[in-house]
């Protein structure tokens, strides 16, 4: 049974393998290692750069009082100008209580270190610049070889503050307070992995509470696509966004079954009472049909009004009748009564027998290979090519062509009418096969029911074919009625 | 002075059976006519209805239906044709028609032509023919195609005109195969594109009637996809 509102074949967008990672739960996922990464990240650098920064002061400021008092010492047991004997004493002297420390003392062009193979340039100009010309202790941190260093640059003064011209440097090596520091960023190396590997998993445990009603929730949306309305939801437990989406898509999909039933039995109604307006219809029009030959055999001895008169009854109710006749038809369709009742036939006979049943042959250009026997319902194609050949005849122009062929595969045969006429218009092409589709006023009074195309296309459905329609380059409509070809047992190949 | 064909009309609706009189009659008819299945069937077990050559039935009739009114008519010994009326596309009904026995349907609404067209077809089928005098004889079938008549192993088969007129149709060329369109162009004198079911249900009913195992024939066979022919036997 075929309904417009059934049940479709196609499963509406399939789950592609890839929405499995580039889906929500890839996103959680990449969200989630981002964030905890970029707090991992952060809050190990604030706390590295502060505790650096903690640990350097300490060291700057303990190198610094060191330096002072040890240069003050010894400062006082230096005769000024020294020579380099006593200024390298000098240098040695305050070396001496500094621990790992080279100092670097230097007077005019004189320099003296306590340690002879140190290297100098760790001392920049900048360094002795602001020594000199601030005449006050600075320092620098300067990086020699990957090592890090301190150096503290301070001139010795005279008690009245005047420079001596005696500056003196001490440079002390950092790597221990380095290593301090370098712990923290190993520490929180070490921890991070471990911490990536706690946040996947919180995350694939996040998008799985997430995911399953969801996932839930597009099954039962595809189901719904699928036409089986009755498919409902679980509610997750909880008060939370997904357990209300849950809820109204259950009362949704209730609100949904609910109308579609009311429509489908308003629509099943409507169609049985066409059903049986068209039954009523029938004793009636029995009977006048049956008495019309009355009239139209008596019309030339009545007065010309009633001879008219007579002649129009006759001529409506032969219409009415047919009009009808597609009504019922039609609504056999709807209902899902129409039945095959097939036959094998040799479809180029059949053909020819419907355009000589109606007088066509002389007017039709028929191609019609013999030997194409076919199982089909050959009353209801005579229906179809009667109107793809009639409409060809009224509305397009001669001359009109019905070829009959067979698919190269053998799949399928295909009865194609085409006319010579100005072809159908664009905005008509998508109405061809509506019921009661008119293209212009003009064809109101045409000799149809409006139903017939509508039939037609019904009756190509139910072979399992179609009818195709589409103009020709070089003008004029075709209709092509195409079915699968179903052979009989008689028929050799 | 010409025979007046006689025609009984069975049609529940006045109006349908009125025109039809009306239009039969003008045309040259002796009708009769009933309004239910119960009164069709007591007229024609009267004297008056022997001379009844032929029967209009309308399907659908308050009481026994149409179906119902075949079958007795048909069990009563009558081979008078019986021409059904249907509604189009009814069809289940035409094929519960033709089982019932009746030779021919007309589609409601029908024209007056097209009915006085079967009429006259079914009335012509009940016609004596000469097709080709004398006695066939096929494994116990005796075929009398001057008396019309057949018999198995000595015992008469009544057989309705319809029925009839394939047998002989069929057996006056044994071996060849007859597709449905030509027995219907032939036996029903259909000039349209008419229903095979005509032929299957007349061949069936005739199988009932002559075969030992109908559903094994031997002397109307089924060629498959193209029709019937009679033997070989």
């Amino acid at each position: 049974m075929r309904r417009g509102s059934g049940p479709r074949k196609d499963a509406p967008n399939p789950r592609a393998p890839w929405k499995v990672w580039g889906g929500l739960r890839g996103r959680l996922l990449i969200g989630f290692v981002l964030v905890a990464v970029v707090s991992a990240v952060t809050a190990t650098g604030l706390a590295y750069r502060e505790s650096r920064n903690a640990v350097l002061e300490r060291k700057q400021d303990a190198v610094r009082t060191d330096f002072r008092n040890r240069v003050d010492q010894a400062a006082a047991d230096l005769a000024v100008p020294p020579d380099e004997v006593s200024l390298t004493r000098f240098a040695t002297g305050i070396a001496d209580g500094l621990g790992d420390t080279v100092v670097v003392a230097e007077y005019r062009t004189l320099r003296a270190s306590s340690d002879a193979s140190a290297d100098r340039t760790r001392i920049s100009r900048a360094l002795r610049d602001a020594v000199r010309t601030h005449n006050r202790m600075s320092l620098q941190r300067v990086d020699r070889h990957g090592s890090p260093y301190l150096v503290v640059g301070t001139p010795v003064t005279f008690d009245s503050g005047t420079p001596s011209g005696l500056d003196v440097y001490a440079i002390s090596s950092l790597r221990a307070e380095q290593d301090d520091t370098a712990g923290i960023l190993d520490a929180v190396r070490d921890g991070l992995l471990p911490v990536l590997l706690l946040t996947v998993a919180l995350a694939l445990l996040a998008a799985r509470t997430v995911l399953r009603p969801v996932r839930e929730l597009g099954r039962a949306t595809r189901r719904h696509a699928a036409g089986d309305l009755t498919s409902r939801v679980t509610v997750p437990k909880g008060r939370d966004e997904l357990a209300d989406l849950a809820r109204d898509f259950n009362h949704t999909a209730e609100a949904l079954e609910t109308s579609v039933a009311e429509l489908r039995e308003q629509e099943a109604k409507a169609r049985r009472f066409v059903a049986d307006v068209s039954h009523e219809l029938r004793t009636p029009l029995a009977a006048m049909t049956m008495v019309a030959t009355v009239l139209d055999e008596d019309a030339d001895r009545l007065p010309p009004d009633a001879a008219h008169a007579a002649r129009t009854v006759s001529a409506e109710t032969a219409r009415l009748s047919r009009l009808v006749d597609d009504l019922m038809e039609m609504s056999r369709f709807d209902s899902g009564a129409a039945r095959l009742n097939v036959g094998e036939v040799d479809l180029a006979g059949t053909v020819r027998n419907t355009l000589a049943l109606r007088g066509w042959t002389e007017r039709v250009r028929v191609e019609l290979p013999d030997g194409i026997r076919a199982v089909v319902d050959p009353r209801r194609i005579d229906v179809v090519v009667a109107n793809l050949v009639g409409n060809a005849l009224r509305h397009g122009a001669e001359p009109v062509t019905v070829t009959l062929a067979a698919s190269p595969g053998g799949d399928w045969v295909t009865v194609e009418v085409a006319d010579r006429g100005p072809g159908l218009a664009p905005d008509v092409l998508p109405h061809v096969f509506d019921r009661f589709y008119k293209a212009d006023s003009a064809r109101t009074r045409s000799e149809g029911s409006g139903l017939g195309t509508a039939i037609g296309l019904e009756n190509a459905r139910l072979h399992g074919g179609t009818i195709e329609v589409a103009n020709r380059p070089d003008g004029g409509a075709v209709f092509t009625l195409r079915m699968p070809w179903r052979r009989g047992e008689g028929a050799g190949g | 002075m010409p025979r007046v064909p006689h025609v009984l009309l069975i049609e529940d609706d006045a109006s349908v059976r009125d025109g039809m009189e009306l239009v039969l009659r003008r045309h040259g008819y002796a009708v009769d006519t009933a309004a239910t299945g119960e009164d069709a069937l007591a007229l024609l077990a009267r004297p008056a209805g022997q001379d009844i050559e032929l029967a209009v039935l309308d399907l659908m009739l308050p009481g026994i239906d149409g179906f119902e009114v075949c079958r007795r008519i048909r069990a009563s010994g009558s081979t008078i044709p019986v021409i059904m009326l249907t509604a189009r596309g009814d069809d289940s009904d035409i094929v519960r028609g033709l089982e019932a026995g009746a030779d021919d349907y007309v589609v409601k609404p029908v024209t007056a032509p097209v009915l006085e067209a079967r009429i006259r077809a079914a009335l012509r089928r009940a016609e004596p023919v000469r097709v080709r005098p004398g006695e066939d004889t096929y494994a116990g079938l005796v075929i009398d195609r001057a008396g019309l008549t057949v018999s198995k192993r000595g015992t008469p088969i009544p057989l309705p005109p319809t029925e009839l007129r394939v047998l002989l149709e069929l057996s006056a060329s044994p071996g060849q195969v007859f597709s449905r369109e030509q027995l219907l162009r032939s036996v029903w004198e259909h000039d349209f594109l008419g229903d095979s079911r005509l032929v299957d249900a007349a061949v069936g009913r005739l199988r009932a009637k002559i075969e030992d195992v109908p559903a094994r024939p031997v002397f109307v066979q089924t060629v498959r996809g193209f029709g019937y022919r009679f033997g070989p036997v």
